[in-house]
């Protein structure tokens, strides 16, 4: 009882965020887990209310709590619709937090998060290693979407149809750069782990649509994870020291705007990085918070910079669908841009999905935690393009690709994923 | 019969899945969206077929264990609040439409069918199902039958009440009790039905509902009215009704809550107004015309400072952003919400809204006041923070002399959220100690063992429970 109170006493700072809640449910109405399982705790509602519980002292462990918390894909539409505001978001990333503090992190996970995906090179030799050997380990499923799944019982990965790792990451293929630009912008580009290393691809297309538009680019080496797997484990130290070791690494030159391709870095460095990192030095939190304000999403940049002209539309031959990830649409509520671009590619007509701005499922640790939650949430979304009779499906988010990759390929359909920017550079 | 033996069998009648016993998920089922105290449960159950809810039933009947039915917990007067002997029933996995008839113009329902997803199911048929209480993204067809559930179309197009054809349910026994029919005329029996709607789950458990649907109207048309004083606008609800014109919705927000609003969405309201009309008329596109036309001339004749029609579903759409928005602008205004219902005859709008006016000066909280003011119903919306204690007594005074103005004016306590605990000590001044024992009577009769939602509704005065 007396180790309970540390916790009680630690949860004390998100009294004033928890008592905003006023227990209305209207977060049923978006919360894509309750639409499976009707379960309260698994409701933004009943989490908040197990919180307050939990700094009430109703618990005598924490253990309960903390796995309530975790069934949750963070995807922000109860946040986005609450009416009294809540911001559940913030309070769950921060009660895991805090909760993980005082348990501490479980062993796999520590070591994963502290040793391998906080240290650049280590990571790095790691995931080579991986994708030197995933042929080994992984049967083609599907050669349209290029998805794969274990031959072998793999930890983690279950049943799941994976897009590969490519042979060469994004940072082996262009390491770094620096452009000046007598009279455009100067954008700063932050990769990500997922397109680095998935889809370098999608990274080589945000090249291309800078140089179109004539603007400075400053693509840092030695870029690290934006946190956001560390901050949702709970390990609030190893997402700092990301956060701080990506303030140091964009501080070498002076930019305008910092462009990401991945919807959920650009949420988590926007969003997540303030609010979480604002008891730095105010040196440090400087730094953050100048490259936070900078921060857009790539279809966003498109559209503000021109790039994309009305009214020279042709009626495309390939149907292409869009799906909303929840970090751009529900987090930054950006939802036209994309949409303005899959219009005006001569090659496309865009046809609309039911329910695009449903979450695909995946969650990041979710998707890899509750396999089969995530399944029955992916395995709709998959129907839904399905329905469309798209050609392809276009999103702005890796993590989104290769969650539709995996459904599309269970449900046997081979429709190509792709990037938004893959599509428009295509055009080019 | 003590908690553990009762886990046991629950489980093994339902399955372990389907009974949650944590400690977390109990306390997770402890409050619904009323200010009341919670009451944690001994177990939650969730049985996926309408043959184990009956079996869950009979079991709760033969150990005398309470039952609280719960589908989106959205009650506004505790009435989802469970016994802390009792267990909690979830209606989620029960969630079929069952038939959708669209020659008979009905539909067979389960009672954890969500509200707008029915109703959306309907509408692509191009019927309708009006009853739209502000909860229905999340609430639940069982649950809206069990309050009686009202909505912004009540004046024109009733309440749940008027919707129901027959229903099936288990008494506290645990029978299977059907009433009613699928049929527009049945007189076979009593109206049980009539007895059920509205009981807050405390005369039996429904598992299946026959809904009435009607056309869905083919034309409608949005206006905003905006007053520089209470009584112009009531007198133009009052001049409206009385040109027989019946507006689908008839809205009212009060300055507060027009202040609230416009600092919040910057919808463009003037905040310099007294009063707003939100009205919608809906039918025939002929009629739909020939009536908008008469509500502005009305609105214009009675002295409104300015009258807007939307000349499109997007400019209908701000209109009726800034009436959904009441609720959420004012809820951010501070951490605590009080919303109460009380109801009053129409024309006594403007004393109500001056007498919530003068509570709140007497007992100094804030109360914003919106509502629909078509059938008199007005949600005047307290903010407090429960945490202080102090305000919280006022906040309590304050909500019993709202009762005491609106029973003075003829009105009720409650015309769409149930009385639930919230209201139950209350009630016996708005129907006497007579009436709550006569309401005994029945419900000793049906429900011998007092398992069916005890604690709720018939408090004989303000301090006595069951």
């Amino acid at each position: 009882m007396a180790s309970i109170n540390r916790l009680i006493a630690m949860l004390e700072s998100l009294e004033d965020d928890l008592v905003v809640c006023m227990r209305c449910g209207m977060c049923q109405s978006v919360c894509p887990l309750y639409r499976e399982t009707r379960l309260e705790t698994d409701v933004a509602r009943g989490k908040l209310a197990i919180l307050d519980g939990l700094r009430n002292a109703l618990f005598e462990k924490a253990d309960g709590v903390a796995k309530r918390l975790q069934r949750c894909l963070l995807c922000g539409a109860c946040q986005a619709q609450c009416p009294s505001g809540v911001k559940s978001v913030e309070i769950f990333l921060k009660a895991r937090a805090i909760i993980s503090e005082y348990q501490g992190l479980p062993p796999v996970k520590r070591f994963i998060l502290r040793k391998i995906l906080a240290v650049p090179e280590r990571f790095h030799r790691v995931m080579n290693f991986l994708a030197h050997c995933q042929k080994l380990v992984f049967k083609d499923t599907n050669s349209l979407s290029g998805t794969s799944c274990a031959r072998i019982p793999v930890p983690l990965l279950g049943k799941r149809h994976i897009t590969p790792l490519a042979k060469k990451p994004f940072h082996e293929r262009v390491p770094s750069m620096y452009r000046q630009s007598s009279e455009g912008p100067t954008v700063a580009i932050f990769i990500g782990c997922l397109i680095d290393r998935v889809f370098p691809s999608v990274g080589e297309a945000v090249l291309k649509i800078l140089s179109k538009v004539g603007a400075g680019i400053y693509l840092p080496g030695g870029q690290l994870c934006c946190g956001i797997p560390a901050l949702s484990a709970g390990d609030w130290a190893t997402f700092r020291n990301l956060v701080r070791k990506n303030a140091e690494v964009f501080s070498g030159e002076k930019f305008d705007v910092l462009v990401t391709a991945c919807a959920t870095c650009t949420a988590v460095i926007k969003e997540v990085w303030p609010v979480m990192m604002d008891d730095e030095p105010p040196a440090v939190f400087g730094k953050i918070r100048k490259i936070s304000e900078r921060t857009v999403d790539i279809t966003e940049f498109m559209i503000k910079y021109g790039l994309v002209e009305k009214g020279k539309k042709l009626s495309g031959h390939l149907k292409v669908t869009y799906h909303d990830p929840c970090h751009l649409r529900k987090s930054l509520g950006i939802w036209k841009e994309p949409r303005a671009i899959l219009d005006s590619l001569d090659r496309y007509t865009f046809v609309e999905m039911a329910d695009a701005d449903a979450c695909c499922g995946l969650g990041g640790n979710f998707g890899l935690e509750h396999e089969d939650l995530s399944e029955g949430i992916g395995l709709k979304k998959a129907q839904s393009v399905i329905d469309t009779g798209v050609d392809v499906v276009a999103t702005t988010c890796p993590a989104c690709m290769i969650q539709l990759s995996d459904m599309l390929s269970k449900l046997g359909s081979g429709k190509p994923v792709k990037h938004v920017v893959e599509l428009y550079v295509d055009g080019l | 019969m003590s908690e553990k033996p009762i886990v046991k069998d629950l489980k093994a009648i339902l399955g372990a899945d389907s009974v949650l016993t944590a400690p977390e998920d109990k306390v997770a089922y402890s409050y619904d969206a009323a200010v009341v105290e919670p009451v944690i449960p001994i177990a939650v159950v969730q049985p996926k077929s309408e043959k184990k809810l009956g079996k869950v039933i009979t079991y709760c009947y033969r150990y005398g264990v309470p039952l609280t039915v719960r589908g989106a917990g959205t009650n506004l007067s505790g009435g989802t609040v469970p016994h802390e002997n009792g267990i909690v029933v979830l209606t989620g996995r029960l969630d079929k439409i069952i038939e959708l008839n669209v020659e008979d113009m009905y539909a067979v329902v389960q009672p954890g069918v969500i509200t707008a997803r029915f109703a959306r199911t309907v509408e692509e048929q191009g019927l309708f199902y009006p009853p739209d209480p502000g909860s229905q993204a999340v609430s639940t067809l069982g649950g809206n039958v069990a309050e009686n559930a009202g909505g912004l179309r009540g004046l024109k197009y009733g309440v749940t009440r008027d919707y129901v054809m027959g229903l099936e349910f288990f008494s506290a026994e645990g029978d299977l009790i059907k009433t009613g029919s699928r049929t527009v005329k049945c007189v076979s029996g009593y109206d049980l039905a009539g007895l059920l709607v509205g009981s807050e789950g405390t005369l039996g458990v429904i598992s299946r509902i026959i809904l009435k649907l009607i056309p869905y109207p083919t034309a409608r048309m949005s206006m905003m009215a905006l007053f520089a004083d209470l009584l112009s606008a009531s007198q133009s609800v009052a001049e409206i009704i009385a040109a027989r014109v019946i507006p689908a919705t008839l809205e009212f927000m009060d300055r507060f809550t027009i202040d609230a609003v416009e600092r919040f969405s910057r919808a463009g309201l003037p905040t310099d107004v007294e009063a707003v009309l939100l009205i919608e008329v809906d039918g025939h596109p002929a009629q739909v015309e020939d009536e908008a036309k008469k509500v502005e001339s009305i609105c214009r004749k009675c002295g409104a400072l300015n009258v807007r029609t939307a000349k499109n579903d997007e400019e209908r759409d701000k209109i009726w952003e800034a009436r959904r928005s009441a609720l959420s602008a004012l809820a951010k205004l501070r951490p605590t919400v009080v919303l109460e219902d009380a109801t009053v005859p129409r024309s006594k709008i403007p004393q109500m809204v001056q007498a919530i006016e003068e509570i709140s000066r007497e007992f100094n909280v804030q109360i914003g006041t919106f509502g629909h003011a078509g059938d008199g119903n007005l949600h005047p919306t307290i903010l407090t923070d429960k945490r202080d204690h102090d305000e919280w007594k006022r906040v309590e005074s304050a909500v019993e002399a709202i009762f005491d103005a609106a029973l003075k004016l003829g009105g009720t306590l409650s015309g769409e959220h149930g009385i639930g605990v919230a209201k139950a000590p209350f009630l016996y001044k708005e129907v006497g100690r007579a009436s709550i024992k006569y309401a005994r009577r029945i419900k000793g009769a049906l429900d011998s063992r007092s398992i069916l939602n005890p604690g709720k509704v018939l408090w004989l005065n303000d301090c006595h429970r069951e």
